[in-house]
């Protein structure tokens, strides 16, 4: 019998990742249809929460204890654990997440084992001798399914692709140490919050965004004021983003995020290919621009064309008149 | 101070023609290649670096790339880049990110550096793992996702702003390090008519697989570790409905329609 490992990302609810959780539920979901074995590894200097977090997705979990995951970057430290951990017992996929950390310890991983790494996944299945990864490809241009042509591999797996949802009965912890060979240390002197920062778009459903046309930072406010108003995030572009209305946290498109939310609203966004990359996929896409030409209006769903502060006020107003 | 930029051509994405070849492979011939946007920031971020280094200090390239890349290295060496290294070989066409990583690690053994700058990812694969690849096989500390880098000579390490979910991370480590770059770096300059003159005569220096002591049955498409078995075009978006008015009729429009999809 086959293992799927899922790797536990550290995160603020629980020290566990949402996205983590997300990936849980898609791997025991593979798992039911296969018949392969689940099995959750998580790897921090205190992995009792985390650990006990990610047995309510999956049926077991292994929960590695290495003080420097506390206070050196992650994802070196996981790696050589996973790693340390393949050499005993070789799994036939590892499933992470698509951000910072999972796409880190992704590389880390696939160096040190020599698997392969199939990325952004967007869905998983099985054929006979390994996994069929689907991604999307150019922006949302091209779907493709990928295979490991050893039948084992590493995939990353973008936000948002299920639902996490926990199992019926939770599964067990094991602690386990593996003697690992470390990646040279990575001092982490200090973790900084910094005021205002803003919902994480990747995993947002509904997204208000900004470009060159909402004209300043002060522009940004009706942007802001609809997000709130329809539950979503702030989204930007390029252009607003180096213009510095807005952090890069926040930009979607070529050098920024890949997003997929249910509903995105643009405002005062031509629609440039290099935006369009990061959002082409959205379900619905309304767009507000006073420009009927702009590219935009070939790939939205519905353009108004006008004033954005004009159609912004007046779309504030009705919205909170529903709710209200 | 000396850098290394590790630089890919990508198809132009403004193009908006990346495909496929009939062999899975990404098609290079459809689309103009340009320097990675990523990765013109990490060139940025190193050559601003060098700019208040003491005398002597240099950034040079690092590209893996067919045999038709010098013409988008020159782009890259007129924003102030002192000279490149392209590793290219036939047997390259088809690399996976694990012979992609195997390949730059083998190339940066032949080179002197204390830092080694890459983008977080690139446009046409936007896989994103290279980087942290090559920093395992050479046992450099990584720092990734940097928004700020600060360099100490005297002190032989280097400081990194590292992009997190609520703010960042302030990480720190010995040099050689390698460091994948962010947007957050700041905007890549344009290169001046001088440097686009002077990029003409600087040197690139080419490298097949047995220079770098691997052997090339053991990297490139022959041993891809991963394969693409089948492509489907996206079903098109339908019809863009245009909407003229007074704004409250615009926005009239659009509260119906989120109701209509149960959006609100």
């Amino acid at each position: 019998m086959g293992a799927l490992w899922v790797v536990a990302e550290p995160g603020p609810e629980h020290g566990l990742a949402k996205i983590s959780t997300e990936i849980a539920t898609l791997t025991r979901e593979l798992g039911a249809s296969t018949g392969m074995e689940v099995v959750g590894v998580v790897i921090a200097a205190e992995p009792a929460e985390p650990a006990a977090e990610l047995a309510r997705y999956v049926p077991r979990v292994l929960a590695i204890q290495d003080a420097d995951a506390g206070v050196l970057a992650w994802s070196a430290i996981a790696a050589v654990h996973l790693a340390a951990l393949a050499e005993a017992d070789v799994p036939d996929l590892v499933l992470v997440g698509s951000g910072p950390d999972g796409r880190d310890v992704a590389g880390a991983l696939s160096a040190l084992t020599g698997l392969g790494v199939l990325t952004n996944a967007t869905g998983v299945a099985w054929a006979g001798d390994g996994p069929i990864v689907e991604m999307s490809v150019f922006g949302g241009k091209l779907q493709t399914s990928s295979v490991f042509t050893g039948g084992r591999g590493i995939m990353t797996v973008r936000p948002s692709v299920t639902t996490a949802v926990p199992a019926g009965t939770a599964g067990t912890v094991a602690a386990r140490t593996v003697s690992a060979s470390p990646l040279p240390p990575v001092r982490v002197v200090d973790r900084v919050s910094e005021a205002g920062v803003a919902a994480p778009i990747e995993e947002a459903k509904i997204i208000v965004a900004g470009g060159r046309g909402v004209g300043g930072p002060a522009g940004f406010d009706i942007v802001e004021q609809l997000a709130e108003a329809l539950g979503g995030a702030v989204g930007a572009t390029r252009a607003a983003v180096d213009s510095g209305w807005i952090p890069y946290s926040q930009q979607i498109g070529q050098t920024g995020k890949i997003v997929k939310p249910e509903l995105y609203l643009a405002l005062g966004i031509s629609g440039a290919i290099q935006h369009k990359v990061g959002m082409q996929t959205a379900g619905t896409i309304v767009a507000v621009n006073r420009d009927p030409d702009a590219p935009i209006a070939d790939f939205a769903d519905l353009l108004v064309v006008g004033d954005l502060f004009e159609v912004g006020s007046a779309l504030l107003e009705q919205l909170r008149g529903r709710s209200g | 101070m000396r850098i290394v930029v590790l630089v890919k051509p990508v198809p132009d994405p403004a193009s908006a023609g990346e495909r496929l070849g009939p062999d899975g492979r990404l098609d290079r011939s459809a689309t103009p290649a340009v320097v990675n946007g990523n990765d013109e920031y990490a060139l940025e971020a190193a050559l601003k670096l060098v700019a208040v280094a003491p005398e002597g200090s240099e950034v040079s390239l690092l590209s893996m790339a067919p045999a038709s890349a010098p013409d988008t290295l020159r782009k890259a060496l007129a924003m102030g880049a002192t000279r490149g290294v392209l590793v290219t070989d036939p047997a390259l066409a088809g690399s996976d990110a694990v012979s992609t990583a195997r390949v730059l690690a083998a190339a940066l053994r032949m080179l002197d550096y204390d830092l080694v700058l890459a983008g977080v990812d690139t446009s046409d694969g936007v896989g994103g793992t290279v980087a942290a690849a090559v920093a395992a096989h050479l046992r450099l500390p990584y720092l990734s996702y940097a928004a700020r880098i600060e360099p100490d000579e005297a002190g032989g390490t280097v400081q990194v702003r590292r992009i997190s979910p609520t703010g960042y991370d302030l990480l720190q480590a010995p040099m050689p390090a390698l460091i994948s770059c962010t947007q957050a770096l700041g905007e890549p300059r344009y290169p001046s008519l001088k440097g686009i003159m002077g990029a003409r005569s600087k040197e690139i220096v080419g490298r097949s697989l047995a220079d770098l002591g691997l052997d090339p049955a053991a990297i490139g498409g022959a041993v891809a570790t991963t394969a693409v078995r089948e492509t489907r075009t996206p079903p098109p978006r339908g019809a863009t409905e245009v909407v003229r008015g007074t704004p409250t009729e615009g926005a009239a429009r659009i509260t119906e329609l989120l109701a209509a999809r149960r959006l609100i």
